[in-house]
């Protein structure tokens, strides 16, 4: 039956003032609330670092090795790196490679995901070989990766994303897997279909998991990236070429100097990027302290 | 019939012959229901645990198909409320109001004024920023009856939605659904195991056996509202319904 007059006549707007959303940088006590998330997020990487540096000068120190630097002549090698410009494009470059390939892993990886989901005929043998390419070591696919497109750019590009796609399809499969079935129930039963179920409804409800299923992309991405920038003889300026380098030359202080960058953008990109993101969205849901 | 009386005779749900089976081995959850609701009818669907009211509803909502047997919702698609709130936690109670609206097609530049409206008309004005999760029980489910006034169904169908609620706080929703549904002129279908809630708030009261799920009796109430639980007439239709149910809970025991 269509909508009575009637119906749409009860339902036309009386002019009820609409609340006001809250002022650009909320309430003092919001702000507040606010630093103390940033300074606990801040304060966690960086008490890491610091016990790490602590227990290597230990080591240095008592000279339990003959062989490792101490992180005072890593610091000199990595300024070394820096001031005489060697690092700053490897480090460009491969953060650059990595994005590119991460976002193309987002773009493929999430919508696989979706599409196992949605249809149990293509996840049934599809799952399994993700996972499979997953337990691969990122240097078993580097030789594949060479073989087939030779020794360039594209073969390191293949590399990250065969890293990163099955760790965001099957992150995005099993966030999806844990969506409350009343949440699909109630979105479909507002009329949510298609495009706007999956928008509207399915990611948001996913979205905890989802974001975890994006890290865990870019960290597979990245080590996928370091190890092809390694074993590849293609000249790409890169974090992983810088790593060769120190190898080639027996210089142990520039091989660590090379880990410390890949290692604290690691650490730099999951508590600036997604610790942000994955607290925003638990505490949305009430799932953590405001 | 109550105060609600509508004058059209228009079936907005029309079953026929409906059965709904979730395993070949197992009775039908419901079977051969014949169900005729017209608009304006506050219809409740009562009976013990696991008769079958809900897959009836979720068949009305079409968020099930049946086995057999046929299906006609003619019209808007009806709102559904759950037992669970089913808030949309990831959005604030107005932007709940206002995803339902923006899916009815809405005017993006409507949509915040419709959704304050409708909050406004279920006594939640001052709650569209909060988050789901910092509100009552109660508040919950105001929120999703604000939402689905939103959908601007004729019809909405209620799945126990206030079962799980204090009983203070499910006295007042049940004055407020009153109001809402006069004021909106809904057609209402109303699951509960509640004999009390099915004679305070029904214009019709289907009463359902269970395994299967089948129609064992029908009454037709006339008791203008509000009713109040106390009054003789609501004490009376209680009685009759409780007895009734009983013979229904003893025979299927013997069964």
């Amino acid at each position: 039956m269509p909508a009575t007059e009637n119906t749409l006549t009860v339902l036309r707007p009386r002019p009820v003032a609409p609340p006001r959303r809250t002022a650009p940088g909320g309430t003092a006590r919001g702000r507040g609330r606010g630093r103390r998330r940033r300074t606990a997020a801040v304060a966690g990487p960086l008490s890491a670092v610091t016990l790490v540096l602590c227990l290597w000068q230990l080591v240095c120190v008592l000279n339990l090795s003959a062989t490792l630097p101490t992180p005072a002549a890593v610091g000199h090698d990595l300024a070394a790196a820096w001031s005489s410009g060697a690092l700053a494009p490897a480090l460009l470059g491969s953060l650059r490679r990595c994005l590119a390939g991460f976002l193309a892993s987002v773009a493929i990886g999430v919508p696989l995901g979706l599409l196992l989901s949605a249809a149990p005929v293509v996840r049934t043998p599809i799952a399994p070989v993700l996972s499979a390419i997953q337990s691969l070591p990122a240097a078993a696919l580097v030789p594949v990766a060479v073989v087939g497109l030779g020794n360039s750019e594209r073969a390191v590009y293949s590399v990250v994303l065969l890293g990163a796609v099955p760790a965001i399809a099957a992150g995005t499969l099993a966030s999806l897997d844990q969506v409350p079935p009343l949440l699909r129930r109630a979105g479909r039963s507002m009329g949510a279909a298609g495009p706007a179920y999956v928008r509207h409804v399915l990611l948001p409800a996913a979205l905890p998991g989802l974001l975890s299923a994006l890290e865990q992309g870019w960290t597979f991405g990245w080590r996928a990236l370091m190890t092809a920038e390694l074993i590849t003889a293609t000249p790409l300026p890169g974090i992983g070429r810088l790593l060769d380098a120190g190898r080639k030359a027996g210089h142990l202080s520039q091989v660590l100097a090379a880990t410390v960058v890949i290692l604290a953008v690691g650490v730099l990109v999951e508590s600036a990027v997604f610790a942000p993101l994955r607290r925003r969205a638990l505490r949305q849901r009430g799932l953590t302290a405001p | 019939m109550g105060l609600l009386t509508v004058a059209t005779t228009s079936a907005v749900i029309d079953l026929r012959g409906v059965t709904k089976s979730f395993d070949a081995a197992a009775p039908p959850a419901v079977e051969g229901i014949d169900l005729r609701i017209e608009a304006g009818e506050f219809v409740c669907l009562l009976g013990a645990s696991g008769c079958g009211k809900s897959s009836l509803l979720n068949l009305i909502a079409g968020l099930d198909r049946p086995t057999a047997g046929q299906v006609t919702v003619p019209g808007r698609r009806p709102a559904v409320m759950f037992q669970d709130h089913a808030l949309f936690p990831w959005l604030t109670v107005g932007r709940n109001v206002e995803l339902a609206l923006r899916l009815a097609k809405v005017p993006k530049a409507e949509r915040r004024a419709e959704a304050a409206r409708l909050l406004a008309a279920v006594r939640l004005g001052d709650a569209y920023e909060r988050r789901v999760h910092e509100l009552s029980g109660g508040m919950r489910q105001r929120t999703a009856l604000a939402r689905a006034l939103a959908q601007g169904a004729d019809c909405l169908l209620m799945d126990e939605p206030f079962a799980a609620l204090d009983a203070v706080t499910r006295d007042l929703l049940h004055e407020e659904l009153i109001r809402v549904r006069a004021e909106h002129r809904l057609t209402v279908v109303f699951v509960t195991h509640s004999v009390e809630e099915a004679a305070r708030l029904g214009s019709r009261i289907v009463l359902l056996s269970a395994n299967p799920g089948r129609i064992a009796h029908e009454w037709t109430v006339d008791l203008p509202y509000p009713r109040r639980a106390e009054s003789p007439g609501v004490a009376s239709l209680v009685h009759e319904i409780t007895e009734r149910l009983g013979e229904e809970i003893r025979r299927h025991a013997r069964d």
